[in-house]
Parts: structure tokens; C-alpha cells; sequence
């Protein structure tokens, strides 16, 4: 379904992607792990056009979005759900759902409104609000709806575990499970590697902007490397750094991410 | 800032009826003339706010806009002889195309150079304004420019032009407000609140942005033509960059994205302008009426420090807030 084939990315001299190389299949939920600074947001971006790749070729059913804009690859059934969510703050969660569907000219847009808030009840609840005053774990079901009324054949998350507490994060798993066995194929960006590999079918670890394991859930989760780096098992507990982005302290062999506020600037 | 559509609907139901009597109270010409001046400001105002708080560019060449609207018009009627209607349609279609093309360059870039190219566009067409006599009338103006006319319906007293701008500036807030409440408006919202997750929404944001500022551009030259059949003759001071900027400076105390704070900026400005023009050189002897743009200035920087978000939509925000507060207090 989604081909990537030697994809090099560039930030002005500093090369982010080398050389990357990642499949997807109808169907399939894809994870795709790393540490911070790994390049990860920065392949979805570039997958989804809002990065120009400088070399390779991005494939999407036969067709390729190399040089395509973001506002042209959603239309091709790609949707990707950006990094910190990036609901439209001002809108309310109803208008912050139509702009999801706003490349779609089919009567269908409110049919599949009353579907997504069979899947979200608390956006029903919700529909009038700002969504810039919703809870985090409020914000990223809106972001995977909003997401999802493009009805894309590919959807894309960036994070979307990030800052939440455990029970949420299951919570947002299960949909992810949900919406596969809905007909959604799904690519999983994720630090929290438990609870990615969790549900999804393969996964990729990306390192300082290369692909270095690839496999099933199964073995990368039994793979010794994965497990020092990403599931920390027989590691003491260790507090990761101080995320500038978030802000947030996270246990790191914690698996799922229980993360406080950082307690100093420069706390380590 | 949102309203509900029942609110935007009594707000201009308001509006029109306010507009209907306030000729009965004016006694002279001259605040007769200061109405019609409001008006056109009004229109001006109203694109650039949809420029300013959706497209988030900021333009320092309305002015030329509004130049080209009233010599566009001016050649028209008078060096080719074509109804009034002719000129202000041509015109606008002229104008819209040129800022068309002005605004190309913003489908590439991002940030806010379109400041910067206008802000040389303004200074490029006062010296062609003034340099190119044969087609301007230069420094002299552009003279004997007929009234605007329909048929045998002719706009001619000012209580006459009264009704013509106020009409068209009606036109204009109702075409704005729609367009801001429409798929149209969504799509600007969620390019101003974020323009990346837009554009993963597949909104097309450079494409919106031009088209911004070819409406803002459009709205200007209407204005231009209107005022060029208004005062019969129009001269290069009028299109001087200190007016793009006092526009501006209306948008900004009215409040960004706002059609109503934009008409409150332009009423609340030319009547401040106006008040300091007479009372200024009273107050300070030597002080010429001029000085009135750093009375501006001053305001200006008042308003942005305690009301960043301009005076409408700024003391709504307060407002409701100290509800809100009071409510929870209790
Ligand atoms: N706009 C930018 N300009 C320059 N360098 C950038 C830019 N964005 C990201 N980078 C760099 O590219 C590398 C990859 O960043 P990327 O955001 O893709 O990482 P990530 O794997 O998503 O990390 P995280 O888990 O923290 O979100 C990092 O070293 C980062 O500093
Ligand atoms: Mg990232």
C-alpha cells in the first residue's frame, strides 16, 4: 500500500532521514519506534508532503506523492495526525471535524460526523466547545476523529500516547485497534514502544534517521537491543531527561508512559 | 472573533436602521461628508481585517488599491467616456488581477514579506502618480470625474452619495460576514489558528491567502471609485503611505478578524482624526492638525498594550471573562 524506497531528508546540511526504507500493507498496523530526535515526526512529514524528500520516491497504491503538497496527499486517502495534536484551538470540535472532511464533496460528511461520535461520545458532549479548552486525552481522540473524516485508506499518528495517563493510553490503543478492523490501515509513530508493538502486526526502529530492526511485534518485542533501548526491562527505573517540547519528565523503562511535570528547567 | 449568526444578524439589522436616521440629525455638509468617509474607510477596513486576522499578512499598500480604483475609474469615464458602473467594474477587476500578481510570491514564501513588498508598492505608485502627467494629471490631479450615475439615477448631493456608499458598504460587511461564516471562512480560521494542520487537512493556505488579498484588494478599489465620483477630482496626496498606514492602525484598534471591529476602527478613527484636527492646534498653540498621527501613535500604542486584541473584540474578551469571574465567585 505505502512505499517508501531510499528516502533522504535534509534539514539545510544536517541530513534528519538516510536512506529510509519502510512498507506498509493493506490492512496492517505498522509501528515505527525511536528515541527522541530520531527522525520519526520528521518521515511522517515528509510522507505526508509537508517535508520535500531530496532523494528516494514515496508510493501510495501505485501512485507517488514524491513531490506532492500536504493539501494534495490527504486527497489521495493519506491522513496524518500531526505531533502535540494540532486541533484548531479556536474552532469548536464540530468545525475542527469538517475542516477533516474539507477536500470531501460527498453528501456523506454528516453521516460520518454521527459515526465518529459513536466512537468519541465525550466529542458529542463536547461538539460546541473551543477545542483548545479540551482535556490533552480530549484533544488527541479530536485529532484522531479529525483525522479520520477525510476517510482515509492510510492513517498516520504522530505520538499519540504523549502526556497521557496509562488508562488513556489504552484507551487511545483500543481505537487504533478498532478503527484497523474497520478497514483503516495504520502507521504508529511512538516513543511508549510497549504499548505500540502492543497492538500493532510489525514494527521499525529508527535511529539517528536510519531503519536498524525491522520485524514483527513478536520479535522485535523479544529482541534484546529493543528491549535495553525501548522496554527497559532488568534496568533500574531511570527518569528520561527533561522533554523541552513537552515539558515532561517520563519514566523511561516504564513501557507506558507515566510522566510528570518537570520540576525544574533544568532538571535532568 | 465568532458570533452566532442570530447575533451578527441583529448587530446589522442595528447597523442599518442607525444608518437610516443619523442624516436626519447632521445639519452640515461637512458631517455629512465625515459619514461618507466613514463608509469608505469601512469598506477598506473590513478586507483588510480579513487580511490581517486570517491571512495573518499585513498590507501597507492599500492605499495604491484605492488609487488604482480612482484612476482606473477616472480613465474610464472620463478619457473613454463609459458609464460610471463601466469604470468601478473595470476597475475592480483591473485592481483584483494586479493584486493577484502581487500576491504570487506569497504561495512560496512564508512570513510576513508581503509588509514589505506593498509597503514599496505604495512608494513606487505615488512617484508614478505624480511623474506620469499625461495619464494621472500628476501633482494637479485628475479632474472633472462625473457623478456615479444608474440609468437616469444620479448620485449627486452628498445626502444623495450618503445613501450610495452606505449601501455598498452594507453589501460589503454582509459579503464578508458570510464568507467568514462559510466553508470558505472555516478553511481561513483553521489556516489562522494552524496553518500546518491545515494544510493536512488539505486546505490549500497560499491559495487562500492570495485570494484574501485579492478581495481586500477589490473592496479598496470600490472604495477608490466611489470616492472619485464623490469629490469629482482626486490628487496623489490622498494615496500617500501614511493613509495604508492609518488603515492599518483602524484595523488594529478595531481588532484583527473582526467585520465589526474593523467598521468600529474606521468610525472610531476618522471621528478621533477629525475631533484632533480641530481641537489640536487649540489646545497647543503651533501645533498644525498634521500632528494628529502621533496622537495616533500614542493610541495605538495604548490600545496594544492593555487591549492587545483591539477594542471590540478585546473588551468582549474582559468582559466576558469578569462574568465568568463573578459567576464562579459566588
Ligand atoms: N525544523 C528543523 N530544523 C532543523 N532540524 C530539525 C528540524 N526539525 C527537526 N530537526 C532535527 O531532526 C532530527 C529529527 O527530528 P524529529 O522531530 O523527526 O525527531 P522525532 O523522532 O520525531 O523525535 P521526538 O520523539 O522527540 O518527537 C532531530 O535531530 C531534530 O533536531
Ligand atoms: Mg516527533
Amino acid at each position: 500500500m505505502l512505499q517508501v524506497r531510499d528516502i533522504s531528508t535534509y534539514y539545510g546540511q544536517i541530513c534528519a532521514l538516510d536512506t529510509v526504507n519502510l512498507r506498509v500493507r493493506p490492512g496492517e498496523i505498522v509501528a515505527l519506534i525511536g528515541a527522541n530526535g530520531a527522525g520519526k515526526t520528521t518521515l511522517l512529514n515528509t510522507i505526508s508532503g509537508i517535508l520535500p524528500a531530496r532523494h528516494g520516491e514515496i508510493i501510495f497504491e501505485g501512485k507517488t506523492l514524491t513531490r506532492l503538497g500536504a493539501e494534495t496527499v490527504v486527497q489521495f486517502g493519506v491522513s496524518h495526525i500531526p505531533e502535540r495534536r494540532q486541533v484548531f484551538g479556536t474552532l469548536s470540535v464540530l468545525d475542527n471535524l469538517l475542516l477533516g472532511a474539507y477536500h470531501r464533496r460527498d453528501k456523506l460528511v454528516r453521516d460520518d460526523i454521527a459515526e465518529v461520535f459513536e466512537l468519541f461520545p465525550i466529542l458529542n458532549k463536547r461538539q460546541n466547545q473551543q477545542a483548545g479548552t479540551l482535556s490533552g486525552g480530549e484533544q488527541q481522540m479530536l485529532a484522531i476523529a479529525r483525522g479520520m473524516m477525510s476517510r482515509p485508506k492510510l492513517l498516520m499518528l504522530d505520538e499519540p500516547s504523549v502526556g497521557l495517563a496509562p488508562l488513556i493510553v489504552r484507551e487511545i490503543m483500543r481505537i487504533v485497534a478498532d478503527l484497523r478492523t474497520r478497514g483503516t490501515t495504520i502507521l504508529l509513530v511512538e516513543q511508549n514502544a510497549k504499548a505500540a508493538l502492543g497492538v500493532a502486526d510489525r514494527g521499525y526502529v529508527l535511529e539517528n534517521g536510519r531503519i536498524v530492526l525491522e520485524g514483527t511485534a513478536q520479535e522485535l518485542m523479544a529482541d534484546e537491543g529493543v528491549q535495553k533501548a525501548y522496554l527497559g526491562k532488568g534496568e533500574r527505573l531511570q527518569l528520561s531527561r527533561c522533554r523541552a517540547d513537552t515539558n515532561l519528565v517520563c519514566l523511561e523503562n516504564d513501557g507506558i508512559n507515566s510522566c510528570v511535570v518537570c520540576p525544574h528547567k533544568d532538571s535532568k | 472573533m465568532q458570533f452566532s449568526k442570530r447575533t451578527n444578524l441583529i448587530a446589522f439589522v442595528a447597523l442599518g436602521i442607525a444608518l437610516a436616521v443619523i442624516p436626519n440629525f447632521l445639519t452640515n455638509n461637512y458631517q455629512i461628508s465625515i459619514m461618507i468617509l466613514i463608509a469608505l474607510y469601512t469598506i477598506l477596513t473590513v478586507g483588510l481585517s480579513l487580511l490581517m486576522g486570517y491571512a495573518g499578512q499585513i498590507s501597507l499598500g492599500q492605499a495604491v488599491f484605492y488609487g488604482m480604483g480612482g484612476y482606473i475609474t477616472a480613465w474610464i469615464t472620463v478619457k473613454m467616456g463609459l458609464p460610471p458602473l463601466v469604470g468601478m467594474l473595470v476597475a475592480a477587476i483591473i485592481t483584483g488581477a494586479f493584486a493577484y500578481v502581487v500576491g504570487i510570491p506569497m504561495l512560496r514564501l512564508r512570513g510576513n514579506y508581503l509588509a514589505m513588498a506593498t509597503l514599496g508598492l505604495n512608494v513606487i505608485f505615488e512617484l508614478v502618480v505624480l511623474q506620469e502627467t499625461a495619464w494621472t494629471g500628476g501633482p494637479d490631479g485628475f479632474q472633472g470625474i462625473p457623478k456615479f450615475s444608474l440609468g437616469d439615477l444620479v448620485f449627486k448631493t452628498d445626502r444623495e452619495v450618503y445613501v450610495l456608499v452606505w449601501i455598498i458598504a452594507l453589501i460589503v460587511i454582509v459579503l464578508s460576514l458570510n464568507i467568514v461564516n462559510s466553508r470558505v471562512g472555516r478553511a481561513l480560521r483553521a489556516v489562522h489558528a494552524s496553518e500546518i494542520a491545515a494544510e493536512m487537512n488539505g486546505v490549500d493556505t497560499a491559495h487562500y491567502k492570495v485570494a484574501v488579498l485579492v478581495l481586500s484588494a477589490v473592496y479598496a478599489s470600490i472604495a477608490g471609485s466611489l470616492y472619485a465620483f464623490w469629490n469629482g477630482i482626486i490628487s496623489p496626496s490622498v494615496y500617500h503611505l501614511t493613509f495604508s498606514i492609518e488603515l492599518v492602525v483602524m484595523v488594529a484598534i478595531g481588532g484583527l478578524a473582526s467585520v465589526w471591529g474593523a467598521i468600529f476602527g474606521a468610525a472610531g478613527v476618522t471621528l478621533l482624526a477629525e475631533f484632533l484636527r480641530n481641537v489640536l492646534p487649540q489646545l497647543l498653540r503651533g501645533a498644525s492638525g498634521e500632528q494628529e498621527i502621533i496622537a495616533f501613535g500614542v493610541i495605538l500604542i495604548l490600545v496594544m498594550i492593555f487591549l492587545p486584541e483591539g477594542l471590540t473584540t478585546g473588551s468582549l474578551i474582559r468582559i466576558r471573562k469578569w462574568r465568568a469571574d463573578r459567576a464562579s465567585a459566588k
